[in-house]
């Protein structure tokens, strides 16, 4: 965001919030506080434990929150950060920074090695490899007493200097602390505004879409591993010169699930939120002890209560506290002013034809599922700047083929040109590099995110011929907007738009990418008569003039016959016709698959 | 010969331990064919089923047969409760809610069972009053007859429950299309519901049988988890063959591990089996390669 629009933006805000001006103020006193009024040492190292988990949870943020990948190994990561400062300054009398800086590069490689298991394990697969790297990171750390020291743990961890300051003194320390977590809560709150940024959330909210427009979800996830696992470390370093002792306990599962408990409670799609459910969970105990008698079975079973807390927060608050603040805030305020849509760039959408190859070849195509042959040989050629359109009756093999072009499925066998490029092994995102952009029949949008977010994916896919910089990509996403009509939608988020809507904004995200070919999977399912009219509008205006090639699939023959060029007529995964909608519509195969005429074997 | 009836000595505790690792694991499966999620807290069923039995028995001084039967019957129950409430208010939401919801359960029935019953683990006697066979240089040890014995008993109940009974079908049903299962009439909540109730069962079975072991402690269940759930992965994500075979491959590996190699990192051999094999054949033994459906 240019300075310029980042100054429009905070006066469409309203200048300065109250809310801001009271977060601000309390900032700044906490860390000062302790030099002016007297703080015991105890209290000092509960701020101490608060600050240093705040940092780990970020990473939570931003890993968990951000990104949807499950993370039960932050404890692990919190581990290789105090690790890698206790053994350098105690034991081997290294420099606190260099210590520093081993441990929380330890985390970021390991937690980079953890986000590659990724590339086929998501989910659940996730959750179990990072539980077995957290409890094989306990083994080790009880077990491998030459390096670890074993059960009995690290002691005196020093502290280190500031422009010749010895931070000594608990206070001066506890201000470094503060302000590394202040500093490091601003990136991890501005780090969804970024192109990482949106990737990841593109990732959360539909890995398979993101991939298609062209985010290399691998690379993302594998990145927020890191820098969920370089918090964890940093987090770990300062909590081992905090406190100038480790031991295992301090980095087991038990903690691990500390930190997600915390990210939850407070919220973990929020750096603030992140913050916030740290410090409620470590105060929390602290009050407890301070209530009545009857009342101290409590802190003997917190943990138990961390457990009923997480499922309550799940099934009742699941942005959690922030989250829940933040939607009364929301409510409260007026709504978002759309943005000025009189200055919106036409969409470029040209592509020049040069060369007479096809745009898009399938040559010998199969796809095999066990025994079953969804897609049995197919040839397709489909020509520059044409409409082909690939129809058959239900199951004959047509998603599965649009699967196969843009690198959801691997082929059986069989080649893909796009452009006159092989991209057969390439990846789908690598497509979309290629100039592949796509549709789904069953619409796959980011559903939290806005319309003009979701549409900025699609702008921001690799190779995109625009302009470097965020303005050129929200200029571009606009202008894809303004030309599926939904421009003064774009501050909406998607899941709050009507069936019709949320298409148009698909096609947009796809046209934003400037595709050479575009697919679409059933652009008409689901509308109804008047918004099948538009769709029709919209494709005719899509193929006048611009050179773009359009590969579509569709049940309405009435929509496909009007706007195709080219039809392919596919059967039990072989192609059975081709031609111009007028011939291939009145081939007698054809009118058999469709019809079941017997005496027309189809096979 | 001396080294034979050694590796054979070995090779009876792998099976009996994974034995335990199969029940815990077909656990698993029924819940993820049935709901999709895997429930973290499938292993605490084990925890809390051996602690119900120990108060039964010390608490109440019940006869072992009637603690035994008690046990089982609470766990049933409170698989139902655990649908209801850890899994039901989630069921239209994504696999991360759920996935988390579980993992807060396991938290929590781990550190109620703390509250009440301390951190001291528990005895169990076994189930026969003798210690066991000499056959050739092997000692068969009699729970580790028992629970090989009732793991057989249990897989060959499962084949005929699930192929040969109507609820068995419909159990079926729900887990491979709940929508179409929903439109032929097919209560699918309560066969969800029946899912998590013979799950605790089992999971509670395998925490009473292998009670007398490893000692009844808090952590019991998260090991066993564990270790299931890499079986569970290494069979095949979601097949009943699978989590069986995988069970046994991984209490086998892991006694085999732990006599040739170090008994501290016992544990951790079931994690690289779960790492090698999902590196080299992530489908597992018995899984189909699948990817997301457009």
């Amino acid at each position: 965001m240019s300075a310029r629009e980042a100054k429009a933006a905070a006066a469409q805000r309203g200048r300065f919030s109250p809310w801001a001006v009271v977060v601000l103020v309390v900032a700044v006193a906490l860390p000062v506080v302790p030099f002016v009024a007297g703080v015991s040492h105890f209290v000092l190292s509960i701020f101490m434990q608060a600050t240093t988990y705040a940092i780990a949870v970020l990473g939570m943020v931003v890993v968990l929150g951000y990104t949807g990948q499950i993370n039960l190994a932050q404890a692990a990561f919190f581990g290789f950060g105090a690790y890698g400062l206790a053994l350098g300054t105690a034991a081997y009398g290294l420099p606190f920074w260099i210590s520093l800086a081993i441990g929380v590069g330890t985390a970021a490689v390991a937690g980079g090695i953890l986000g590659l298991t990724t590339i086929r394990l998501g989910g659940h697969y996730l959750a179990m490899i990072t539980i077995s790297f957290q409890q094989i990171f306990d083994l080790v750390a009880v077990n491998w007493i030459e390096v670890t020291h074993g059960p009995d743990g690290i002691p005196g961890i020093p502290r280190p200097s500031v422009f010749g300051y010895a931070l000594t003194d608990d206070r001066a320390y506890l201000l470094l602390c503060t302000l590394v977590m202040y500093l490091l809560i601003a990136a991890v709150w501005w780090l969804p505004h970024t192109r990482l940024g949106r990737a990841m959330r593109g990732v959360r909210e539909n890995e398979l879409a993101a991939e298609v427009v062209g985010v290399h979800t691998l690379r993302v996830k594998v990145t927020a591993f890191v820098l969920s696992a370089a918090l964890g470390g940093i987090g770990g370093a300062l909590y081992a010169g905090g406190f100038a002792y480790i031991s295992p306990d301090n980095f087991n599962f038990n903690r691990a699930i500390e930190f997600l408990s915390m990210a939850l409670l407070g919220g973990a799609q929020s750096p603030f939120g992140g913050a916030l459910g740290t410090t409620l969970l470590i105060l929390l105990p602290e009050w407890l002890k301070e209530m009545p008698r009857a009342l101290q079975f409590i802190k003997d079973v917190y943990l138990a209560i961390y457990g009923l807390a997480v499922i309550l927060i799940m099934v009742f608050m699941p942005e959690g506290i922030w989250g829940l603040l933040k939607n009364a805030w929301a409510r409260a305020r007026k709504a978002p002013p759309a943005p000025q849509v009189l200055r919106v760039k036409p969409l470029d959408l040209d592509i020049r034809i040069t060369e007479s190859t096809p745009m898009l070849r399938l040559e010998g195509l199969q796809k095999h599922f066990g025994g079953l042959r969804a897609v049995d040989g197919v040839d397709i050629e489909v020509r520059r700047g044409t409409v082909h359109a690939l129809i058959g009756p239900n199951g004959s093999g047509k998603t599965t083929t649009l699967n196969v072009v843009n690198g959801i499925y691997k082929p059986t066998a069989g080649k893909i040109l796009i452009d006159g490029d092989d991209v057969t092994p390439k990846s789908p995102h690598e497509r979309a590099a290629h100039g592949a952009g796509r549709t789904f029949q069953n619409i796959r949008l980011f559903p939290t995110m806005t319309a003009l977010e979701n549409v900025i994916v699609g702008a921001q896919r690799d190779n995109n011929p625009i302009e470097p910089g965020h303005q050129a990509l929200r200029n571009r996403a606009l202008s894809a907007l303004q030309f599926v009509g939904l421009a003064d939608k774009a501050e909406t988020a998607v899941r709050n738009l009507p069936y019709g809507h949320q298409r148009l904004v698909e096609i947009a995200r796809a046209l934003a990418g400037h595709p050479k070919l575009l697919l679409l999977d059933e652009p008409a399912a689901g509308l109804n008569q008047t918004e099948k009219m538009e769709l029709v509008e919209l494709l005719k205006r899509l193929r006048e003039g611009h050179g773009l090639t359009i590969f579509l699939i569709d049940h309405d023959m009435g929509l496909v016959e009007k706007v195709s060029d080219r039809i392919t007529v596919l059967n039990f995964g072989k192609k059975i016709a081709e031609g111009t909608p007028e011939e291939v519509l009145r081939h007698p195969d054809v009118i058999a698959a469709y019809l079941g005429e017997p005496g027309h074997a189809t096979a | 010969m001396e080294a034979l009836a050694n590796n054979l000595q070995v090779l009876f505790q792998g099976l009996a331990l994974g034995s335990i690792y199969a029940l815990v694991s077909l656990g698993f499966v029924l819940i993820i064919r049935a709901t999709n999620v895997v429930n973290f807290a499938q292993g605490d069923f084990a925890m809390l089923g051996a602690y119900i039995m120990v108060a039964c028995l010390t608490g109440a001084g019940a006869p072992y047969w009637l603690a035994f039967v008690l046990a089982l019957l609470a766990m049933a129950a409170f698989g139902l409760l655990f649908n209801f409430g850890v899994y039901y208010p989630l069921r239209h939401r994504s696999f991360l809610p759920v996935l988390i919801s579980t993992l807060g359960a396991s938290i929590f029935m781990q550190n109620t069972v703390l509250a009440i019953f301390g951190a001291q683990p528990r005895a169990m006697e076994k189930v026969l009053n003798f210690d066991g066979l000499h056959v050739g240089g092997v000692f068969l040890d009699s729970q580790y007859l028992v629970i090989l014995a009732v793991t057989m008993v249990m897989v060959a109940f499962q084949y005929f429950f699930f192929e040969h009974t109507l609820v068995g079908k419909k159990l079926q049903a729900t887990s491979q299309d709940k929508d179409m299962a929903r439109l032929l009439g097919i209560p699918v909540a309560l066969m969800i519901a029946i899912t998590f109730l013979y799950s605790a069962t089992l999971g509670g079975l395998a925490g009473v049988l292998v009670g007398p072991i490893l000692f009844v402690s808090i952590g019991m269940g998260s090991i066993i988890a564990l270790k299931a759930f890499a079986a569970t992965i290494i069979g095949g994500f979601g097949d009943v063959k699978g989590a069986i075979v995988g069970g046994l491959f991984i209490g086998v590996v892991e006694s085999f591990a732990a006599y040739y190699i170090s008994v501290p990192y016992k544990d951790a051999y079931a994690f690289l089996m779960l790492f090698l094999v999902l590196i080299f054949r992530p489908q597992g033994f018995f899984g189909e390669k699948v990817s997301e459906k457009a």
